[in-house]
C-alpha cells in the first residue's frame, strides 16, 4: 500500500518536476507588478517548483516579447493593456467580453494563455490635487477637458505613447494641456503633491492616491478599456507544465480591489518588503502554510527604513549580492567591450584603405548608437530572448562607434609626412600600416576604447530591464518601489565602476603611446 | 648610376581644369653627377623628381635608372635602392634616431645594418653616440635634416633624390647643411637630383642646373653658363632676382 502510494506520488512528480527547469516568473517595473510576481513565485515554490525571478522587465513591449518567446513563463498583465497596447484593438467591451477576447486572440496569435482574472481591476486613475478639484469644480474627465489648457500634465512615458493613454484621451475628450512632462512612475505622485504638475496618470489600486488625498476623475465617457489583472502564461509553460498552471490558477478570483490596494499601500506607504507582503497575502488567502509565513525571521526587517539605512543595508549587509552584481556588471561590460574592439579596430583600419566607403560606413555605425537602449533591447528579444546574451549584443553594438571612429581617423591622420617618407623609402603598404600608421594611431584608438568602455559601464545598467542582472538591478527595482536607497546602491557602485574603468583604460592609453610622441 | 627622362608628360586634374605638371620633359643625369631642378612653385620640378622613384607615374614618356625602364622594376624594390630626402624630414616620430637611420637597411635585410648606420651617422657629422637613442622630437630642425640625410644614405644607394632638403631651415643652418652635403658627396660619389627654389643653393651644390617653368626645362647647363648667359628672359630674371648676376660679375 505504502509502496503503491509512493509510486503514485512519484508518478505525479514525474509529470512536471523531473524536467525541473526553473519556472521564470517576471514582472513589469512597478510596485504592484512586483508584488504579484512575488506571490506567483512563492506560490509555485510552495507547490514544489523551482522558480527563477526576473522582476522589473522594462515595460509592456519587453515583458510581452519575452513571454511570447518563452524567455519568461508568467507575469501579471492587464486585459486593457493586452487589448489596446498589444492587439491594437480599441473596440469598447465590457470586462467579461474584453477578457474573453484577449484570451482567444492571445492563444490564437501567440499561443500565450491568460489565466482567469485575479479579481481586481487596475485602471488608469487620472488624478488631481484636492484643491485643484475644488477650485475648478472637477469631478469627471469632461470637467477636466474644460480647464486643461491652464494645467500642467505629468504622465509616464508608457501612458504618453499608448493608444489607451494620452493620445486616445485627447481624441476622446479633447484634452489639451498647457504642457505635458514625461515622468517616471516612481516620482509622479511626489511631482503632483509638490505642485510641479497638476494632473497625473495614477493607477486605481495605487496606495498613494489615498495617502496624498488625491481626487480621481471619473471616466464619464468610458474611454478606458477594462483593466482586469491576470496571470499571462507563456506558450511553453502552458504546454509542458499543466501543474504549474493549476497552481497559478489558485489565485484566480482571490484578490479584490480592496485587497490589492491594501498590498500596494503596504509597499508604497508602509515601505514593507515585497517578499513579506507577498508571503502574508498568500498566508491570509490560505494558500501557503501559516507557520512558514509567521516564522519568517526577517519580519522585523520587513520595514524599509530611511534611504540611508536602505543604502547602507544594500552596501554592507548585502555585500555578497553587491559583489555578485558588480562582478556580473564588469563581465558584461568587459566581454562586450573586448568583442567590440576585436571587430571595430580591424574594421576601422580596413576603412582607411577604402576612404570613399569610410564616412558613410562610420556614420552608419554612429546611427546604431542613436537607437535608444530600451528599443534596441526590445528589438532583440524575439531573436535572442532575455538575459545575458541580448545584453551582451546590445552593449557590443553601443561600443562599436567610438572605436571605429577613433581607429579610422587615427590611422588616416597618422603623421602624413612620416607616412609619405615611409612610402618614398620603400615600405610596402602593409609595412606602412604596421610600422607607421598603427603605432602612431595607437593612443587615439585606445582613447576610443576608453570612451566606449565608460559608456558601456553606464549603459550596462539597462541590462537589468531584460533580466541580465548587474548593478542596474537595484536601480530598476528601486525606481519601481520608490526606494531611493536601493537606487543608490546600484547607481553609486556603477559610477565608481565607470570611474575605475576610466582610470584603468587611461593607463592602457598611456602604455600604448609610443615613446617618441 | 645614370638617370634619364624622355618626353615625360604628367597631367593633373584640378578644380580649374587639367594642368600639365610635366609637358614633355627630357633630361639626362650622368653617373655621379648632381643636377639641380630650379623653378618656382608649380614649375613641375618636384613632379619630375618623383618620377625617378615612381612616386609619380608619368602619363606618357619613359623614365629609366641605369638604362633600365623604372616600370620594369618593382616600385618598392626601386625605392629601397634610391635615397630620398624631403623638406620636412619625415622622420618616424616613434622611432629613435638610430632606428630611423636603420630603416632602409632593415627593410632590405642587410646583415650588417648596424655598421651601415654608424657609418651614415658619421657621414652627416653625428659622431656623438648619445644622439642615437634620442627621438626626433628632441632634435633641432637642422639636426633632423642631418638624420634624414643619414637615413637616405644608410643603405649606400647610388642615387639620391632631394626635395628641397634645406628649404625649411634658417640661413645659418642651411649653410652648415649645404657644406655637410658637399662633404658627403666627396666621400660618396652618388648621383643626385636636387630640387630647390634657391638658385644660389643650386649653383653652390650642383654640377648642372635645369631651370624649369610650366612643366618644361627652360635652360639646362653648368651654373656658370646658366648664370652668365641665361637662355631666356625668364631665366635671366630668375638670376637677377637671386642677385647672382652681380656675384658673377665680381667673380
Amino acid at each position: 500500500m505504502k509502496v503503491a502510494l509512493a509510486l503514485a506520488l512519484a508518478g505525479v512528480a514525474l509529470q512536471d518536476a523531473p524536467r525541473a527547469r526553473p519556472i521564470v516568473v517576471a514582472s513589469k517595473p512597478f510596485g504592484e507588478s512586483y508584488i504579484l510576481c512575488e506571490m506567483f513565485a512563492q506560490l509555485l515554490e510552495a507547490r514544489g517548483f523551482r522558480v527563477d525571478r526576473r522582476a522589473g522587465l522594462g515595460q509592456t513591449e519587453i515583458a510581452f516579447a519575452a513571454l511570447r518567446t518563452s524567455s519568461i513563463d508568467v507575469y501579471p498583465e492587464y486585459t486593457g493593456t493586452g487589448l489596446v497596447a498589444i492587439l491594437g484593438d480599441t473596440t469598447r467591451r465590457a470586462p467579461a467580453q474584453a477578457f474573453a477576447h484577449v484570451a482567444t486572440e492571445f492563444r490564437r496569435q501567440f499561443g500565450a494563455v491568460w489565466l482567469p482574472p485575479l479579481g481586481f481591476e487596475n485602471t488608469y486613475a487620472i488624478s488631481v490635487r484636492r484643491e485643484t478639484a475644488t477650485r475648478f469644480a472637477l469631478r469627471t474627465l469632461t470637467d477636466l477637458a474644460r480647464v486643461a489648457p491652464s494645467l500642467h500634465g505629468g504622465f509616464t512615458a508608457d501612458f504618453i505613447g499608448r493608444n489607451d493613454g494620452l493620445p486616445g484621451l485627447t481624441r476622446s475628450y479633447g484634452l489639451r494641456f498647457r504642457d505635458v512632462r514625461p515622468l517616471l512612475a516612481a516620482v509622479k505622485y511626489q511631482a503632483l503633491a509638490s505642485g510641479d504638475v497638476d494632473v497625473i496618470d495614477g493607477y486605481s489600486t495605487d496606495g498613494l492616491i489615498a495617502r496624498y488625498d488625491l481626487v480621481v476623475l471619473a471616466d464619464d465617457r468610458a474611454f478606458f478599456p477594462p483593466y482586469q489583472a491576470a496571470a499571462l502564461v507563456s506558450p511553453s509553460l502552458a504546454r509542458d507544465y499543466p501543474r504549474a498552471i493549476v497552481a497559478l490558477a489558485e489565485l484566480s478570483g482571490r484578490i479584490d480591489d480592496t485587497m490589492m490596494r491594501g498590498l500596494n499601500r503596504r509597499l508604497e506607504v508602509d515601505a514593507a518588503s515585497v517578499a513579506i507582503i507577498a508571503r502574508t497575502a498568500l498566508d491570509s488567502l490560505g494558500l501557503i502554510s501559516a507557520s512558514r509565513a509567521t516564522t519568517g525571521v526577517d519580519t522585523s526587517r520587513g520595514r524599509r527604513a530611511s534611504a540611508w539605512d536602505s543604502f547602507m543595508h544594500a552596501i554592507v549587509d548585502d555585500r555578497d549580492a553587491l559583489a555578485r552584481r558588480t562582478w556580473r556588471h564588469l563581465l558584461l561590460s568587459a566581454a562586450s567591450l573586448l568583442a567590440a574592439a576585436v571587430v571595430a579596430i580591424p574594421f576601422g583600419v580596413m576603412l582607411e584603405r577604402r576612404r570613399r566607403l569610410a564616412e558613410p560606413l562610420v556614420r552608419a555605425t554612429g546611427l546604431l548608437q542613436t537607437i535608444p537602449g530600451i528599443a534596441l533591447l526590445a528589438f532583440m528579444i524575439p531573436l535572442l530572448g532575455i538575459g545575458i546574451v541580448p545584453a551582451l549584443v546590445a552593449l557590443f553594438v553601443y561600443s562599436l562607434y567610438p572605436i571605429v571612429r577613433n581607429t579610422y581617423s587615427g590611422v588616416r591622420d597618422a603623421d602624413p609626412v612620416a607616412v609619405n617618407a615611409a612610402h618614398a623609402l620603400g615600405m610596402t603598404p602593409g609595412q606602412v600600416l604596421r610600422l607607421v600608421r598603427l603605432p602612431l594611431a595607437a593612443p587615439t584608438i585606445m582613447a576610443g576604447v576608453r570612451t566606449a568602455g565608460v559608456i558601456n559601464v553606464g549603459t550596462a545598467t539597462l541590462a537589468a530591464f531584460i533580466g541580465a542582472g548587474g548593478l542596474g538591478e537595484p536601480i530598476v527595482t528601486g525606481l519601481a518601489l520608490s526606494d531611493t536607497g536601493m537606487i543608490l546602491s546600484g547607481a553609486v557602485p556603477a559610477a565608481v565602476l565607470a570611474l575605475l574603468v576610466d582610470i584603468v583604460l587611461a593607463a592602457c592609453e598611456r602604455a600604448v603611446r609610443p615613446k617618441g610622441l | 648610376m645614370s638617370l634619364t627622362a624622355r618626353d615625360v608628360m604628367k597631367r593633373y586634374a584640378t578644380p580649374a581644369g587639367p594642368v600639365d605638371a610635366l609637358a614633355g620633359v627630357s633630361i639626362d643625369v650622368e653617373d655621379g653627377e648632381c643636377v639641380a631642378l630650379v623653378g618656382e612653385s608649380g614649375s613641375g620640378k618636384t613632379t619630375l623628381l618623383r618620377c625617378f622613384n615612381r612616386l609619380v607615374e608619368p602619363d606618357s614618356g619613359a623614365v629609366s635608372v641605369d638604362n633600365a625602364d623604372v616600370r620594369q622594376v618593382n616600385e618598392v624594390e626601386l625605392r629601397r635602392h634610391i635615397g630620398y630626402v624631403m623638406q620636412e624630414g619625415g622622420l618616424m616620430p616613434h622611432w629613435t634616431i638610430r632606428r630611423n637611420v636603420a630603416l632602409v637597411p632593415r627593410l632590405i635585410g642587410i646583415p650588417n645594418a648596424d655598421a651601415l648606420v654608424t657609418e651614415a651617422m658619421g657621414l652627416v657629422g653625428f659622431t656623438d653616440a648619445s644622439f642615437s637613442s634620442r627621438y626626433p622630437r628632441q632634435l633641432s630642425g637642422g639636426q633632423r635634416q642631418r638624420v634624414a640625410m643619414a637615413r637616405a644614405l644608410a643603405a649606400r644607394p647610388t642615387v639620391l633624390l632631394l626635395d628641397e632638403p634645406f628649404g625649411a631651415l634658417d640661413a645659418i643652418t642651411r649653410t652648415d647643411l649645404q657644406e655637410m652635403f658637399m662633404a658627403v658627396r666627396k666621400q660618396r660619389p652618388v648621383t643626385c637630383v636636387l630640387v630647390t627654389h634657391d638658385l644660389f643653393e643650386a649653383q653652390r651644390l650642383a654640377d648642372r642646373i635645369a631651370v624649369m617653368r610650366a612643366g618644361a626645362i627652360e635652360h639646362i647647363g653648368e651654373p656658370r653658363e646658366v648664370i652668365g648667359s641665361p637662355a631666356t628672359a625668364y631665366v635671366a630674371r630668375l638670376v637677377e632676382k637671386a642677385g647672382l648676376h652681380r656675384l658673377d660679375r665680381h667673380a
